[in-house]
């Protein structure tokens, strides 16, 4: 989907839904889930729809992942950082955790 | 040319949308005014509570007709449901009004029994939870929780859903819904109420106010006082959080759709919709010691409502001793009270006469204060 | 990063703007702090200008590498930068403005005697149906992918819509050797005659070399059809298919990327939220706010500047910046108007020049109604994915504006607050009300216009009323 020109620079690895991947210093999140191929980065609290980034400026939100446990991260906004840990989302973020019996 | 109607409900919000719906449903031809896109408009700023636990200290009559009201929610949730396919989300399993510190609790549990001991109300029962027995019902009820008050009467509903339905229902039902049309004068005229708008008059055997805050100006011609002053309240929304609160609070609750209320607060600044941003932190201070789980949930909106909110804080039904057929309804609690207004005040406005049993919200109750 | 608790002026953005407007209130002895969401200073049109990958110049153009010139006068200008930092409200306080900003996961309330809001602009939306799949972006997206980290789309790639923006993005990508399978231009066929009164400032301006170049590189690099009147992305769980409607044939296309864009609109929720006012801007088909020569609002001590006052460009941005900031420290006393208006005379030049031809600009890539104004299924909130028709259904309901509406829906209420589906939404019910958009209106916005975490809010300095407002005890209900 997209490929890097020679220039990149200095990689940082991180790890995207639990693989190795070596982004670029320097790069936002969202710019590394495209680096590597990741085209869809959660699933909707409303309808469960798959979406991805899609303003890479901050301004459509839909470019939300988990970054190091905490979840509805603007990936655009946030730089890699070494060892940082990527993951998609799937629906509405977990708050308060409901034991078994209750909604 | 006067545009002719049996009724004319002045004013489109939860109360007047409510009346309205409740005298289409018995046949009534009916006329609902309203203003435009940008409006004080108090019921786009509601919490949601279907409340009862704590209301009508001083007067009983509130806390009974609130009860009232509540019994008749699912009816009127159901009737909506069945003519617009609208589900309103009512839930009514019961509410807790939690306090954050001993003497909160003390303060509380003395105001229900207080409350509940006044002559010719009716009692209903309450619990008293300290925080363990709190977090046994509750998850994720934080450590400077002292306890709460339940009582299995409250519940919640979607308030702005139920303002949609009630708006379908209406026009389902034969109403028309007039909106740019803000009233700036009523009179009587040839025999019947006369209603000036911008956008041309309109004539009606009976008027019924419930323009909230412009009330105030539209009341005194007809002979009916509305005492009423704006009361800001501001909310705290948050996105939206996998299911964790089955029931109602006070201050927070969760919507059908998974996004998290925090409210509410209480001031006097006269026709103020701005944000203190200063309000917004203690609710949020409070509301992160109730459920500190909730400390990295975004708050994508904040707003500031202001409240219909008369002398005493409870509303005022009036039919006009001067002008009979023309009345006055306000309150600042829709939403609790939409089942009452829709079944119960609806059909005695279209009878002609509130009732004995309505004389204590009559504003001549305010002059017994002011004397007092 | 400390935060200044207090400054002269507050500037909100680092773009064109912002970065010129800083420079002069600096230079002339006022403290002033830039806040700036992005990593580094530059805003979208010279975003990653410190920083980027593309070391070969030709590949942006000069257009571009401009903005060096701009980031390193304002370096050296005195100002302080905080970059990271989102703005999420500003309100009126005793002696300015209290301004709240979140930075590192805390939020701070910073003073502030003056504000400049240099906010910008983001994409027109763009809903056509589809238009949510992964694998569809803004063209605009696209070029800052490859301005902050170098990558090009590859595979099977469309871009679609219309205005300088597309042709330029067609330009860049192909100078990098990126391979784009078409381009669908959906500027109406003719409508250059509308354009036309406008042509002769355009041929004055320096819009015009510039513009042809770029048509003619984005005519090399890719098949180009014209007069696309109907698009649709297909696919189930991400982008497979492009279909579209050219000269009244529809063709299909296989598709991994499909980058849309049709112009730019002002950033308004921040001016929104504070009150200043605004009107409806036929020529630019967008809400913009009510400035004056110097871009003072209508509130008294907030001045705007650069596109978030209505688009015309980075140069010309950068200019109504520097007439922003004089203006500013003349209304802080620190010079008078006489001086402040010699200072300006030179820029309102620069103005003049760069604005000559925007009127061409406007006129000849209008987006069609077509793509301005979605129907049926067509998503139209993103956020709280909300159908075209579900809109027009409340105007049947007799909702005469947008905030009726949005308390009908949620249409609105997500958190991009209205970014994506603001113009569309006021189009949609100006249209089917046969009303025009500037009476239909916009949403009203409210603070944070920007989410900030629940922590973040409880941790801002409490007051005694705010307490009392809150905390009742002994009170009936």
């Amino acid at each position: 989907m997209f490929k890097r020109l020679p220039e990149a620079g200095p990689t940082v690895p991180v790890t995207i839904d639990g693989r190795q991947f070596a982004a670029r210093a320097g790069d936002s999140v969202a710019a590394t889930l495209f680096a590597a191929g990741v085209k869809a980065c959660r699933t909707t609290p409303v309808s469960g729809a798959a979406r991805g980034p899609f303003c890479m400026m901050g301004v459509c939100f839909d470019c939300l992942v988990t970054i190091d446990g905490r979840p509805n991260q603007q990936g655009c906004l946030v730089p890699v950082r070494e060892g940082m840990r990527i993951e998609s989302q799937s629906g509405a973020r977990i708050a308060v955790d409901a034991p078994p019996g209750q909604p | 040319m006067a545009r002719e109607f049996d009724v004319a409900v002045v004013g489109g919000g939860l109360v007047g949308g409510a009346i309205a719906y409740g005298l289409a449903r018995l046949g009534r031809r009916t006329a609902l005014l309203d203003e435009g896109d940008i409006a004080y408009r108090a019921s786009r700023g509601n919490f949601g509570l279907v409340w009862v636990q704590g209301k009508g200290l001083g007067l009983a009559s509130y806390g009974n007709w609130t009860q009232l009201a509540a019994r008749l929610a699912p009816q009127l949730a159901r009737l909506l449901r069945d003519e617009t396919g609208v589900d309103v989300a009512l839930e009514q399993p019961g509410g807790f009004h939690v306090c954050l510190s001993e003497e909160e609790m003390q303060s509380r549990v003395t105001s229900l029994t207080r409350l509940l001991e006044q002559p010719g109300f009716e009692r209903y029962a309450f619990e008293v939870l300290d925080r363990a027995a709190l977090a046994a019902r509750l998850p994720g009820i934080g450590p400077g929780v002292a306890g709460a008050t339940y009582c299995p009467l409250d519940g919640h509903v979607n308030p702005l859903r139920l303002l949609r339905a009630l708006h379908s229902a209406f026009l389902a039902r034969g109403g028309e819904y007039l909106p740019l049309h803000k009233a700036h004068r009523i009179e009587r005229r040839n025999g019947r109420f006369v209603v000036s708008t911008g956008a041309g008059e309109i004539g009606a055997a009976q008027v019924v106010l419930t323009a909230g805050l412009g009330n105030a100006v539209l009341g005194p011609p007809l002979g009916l006082r509305a005492l009423v002053r704006p009361q800001r309240g501001q909310v705290i929304v948050l996105e939206r959080v996998r299911r964790f609160l089955a029931y109602p609070m006070a201050t927070i609750r969760q919507t059908d759709e998974g996004t998290v209320l925090i409210g509410d607060s209480q001031d006097e600044s006269g026709f103020n919709e701005s944000l203190s941003t200063s309000i917004s932190a203690t609710q949020a201070e409070r509301a992160l010691r109730i459920f500190p789980g909730l400390r990295d949930v975004r708050v994508n909106r904040t707003w500031a409502a202001l409240r219909v909110m008369s002398p005493d804080g409870f509303p005022i039904y009036e039919q006009s001793a001067s002008q009979p057929g023309a009345f006055l309804v306000t309150c600042h609690s829709g939403v609790t009270l939409a089942g009452a207004h829709a079944l119960e005040l609806a059909p005695r406005i279209a009878a002609g006469d509130l009732g004995p049993d309505m004389q204590p919200f009559s504003s001549e109750r305010l002059n017994v204060q002011e004397a007092a | 990063m400390n935060i200044a608790s207090s400054c002269d002026v507050a500037v909100v953005g680092a773009g064109a703007a912002g970065l010129a407007a800083a420079a002069e209130c600096a230079r002339r002895g006022l403290s002033t702090v830039v806040f700036d969401e992005q990593q580094a200073a530059g805003g979208q049109i010279y975003r990653a200008i410190t920083a980027t990958p593309l070391k070969d110049r030709t590949v942006l153009g000069a257009d571009y590498w401009h903005g060096e010139g701009l980031v390193g006068e304002f370096a050296r200008a005195g100002a302080t930068h905080v970059p990271g930092a989102t703005v999420w409200a500003v309100t009126r306080s005793d002696d300015g403005f209290e301004i709240g900003v979140s930075h590192d996961g805390v939020a701070q309330l910073v003073q502030a005697k003056q504000v400049i809001l240099a906010t910008g602009a983001l994409e027109r939306p763009f809903p056509i149906p589809g238009w949510t799949l992964p694998g569809v972006m803004t063209a605009g997206a696209a070029q800052l992918l490859l301005k902050t980290s170098g990558l090009v789309p590859e595979g099977r790639v469309v871009l679609a819509g219309t205005g300088p923006l597309l042709y330029l993005v067609a330009a860049q990508l192909a100078r990098v050797g990126g391979r784009i399978d078409c381009l669908l231009d959906t500027t109406p066929r003719g409508q250059w005659r509308s354009a036309a009164p406008y042509a002769v400032d355009f041929l004055r301006s320096p819009y015009l070399a510039k513009g042809l170049s770029i048509l003619r590189d984005a005519r090399r690099a890719t098949r180009l059809v014209g007069g696309v009147q109907q698009l649709e992305a297909l696919g189930g769980d991400s982008l497979q298919r492009v279909r579209f409607v050219a000269g009244g044939r529809s063709e299909e296309l296989p598709v991994d990327l499909l980058l849309l864009h049709q112009g730019v609109v002002p950033n308004i929720n921040l001016s929104n939220a504070i009150g200043c006012a605004q009107r409806w801007d036929e020529a630019q088909l967008a809400f913009v706010p009510v400035v004056d020569r110097w871009g003072a609002s209508s509130v008294a001590g907030v001045t705007i500047a650069g596109d978030g006052a209505g688009i015309a460009g980075a140069r010309a941005a950068e200019a109504r910046g520097r007439l922003a900031g004089l203006h500013t420290v003349h209304m802080l006393g620190r010079l008078d108007a006489a001086a402040r208006d010699r200072a300006a005379a030179p820029v309102r030049t620069e103005l003049a020049r760069f604005t000559r031809g925007r009127a061409f600009v406007d006129a000849m890539y209008r987006p069609a109604e077509a793509f301005r104004i979605p129907a049926g299924e067509t998503i139209v909130c993103r956020c709280e994915e909300v159908t075209a028709q579900q809109v027009i259904d409340t105007v049947k309901l007799g909702c005469t504006g947008p905030n009726q509406m949005k308390s009908f829906l949620r249409c609105g209420m997500g958190p991009c607050q209205g970014r994506l589906c603001g113009l569309t939404v006021t189009e949609l019910i100006a249209r089917e009300r046969q009303a025009p958009p500037g009476e239909v209106g916009h949403y009203r916005l409210r603070f944070p216009v920007k989410p900030i975490t629940l922590g973040e809010l409880a941790a801002l300095p409490e007051t005694d009323e705010g307490i009392k407002a809150v905390v009742r005890i002994g009170k009936a209900h």
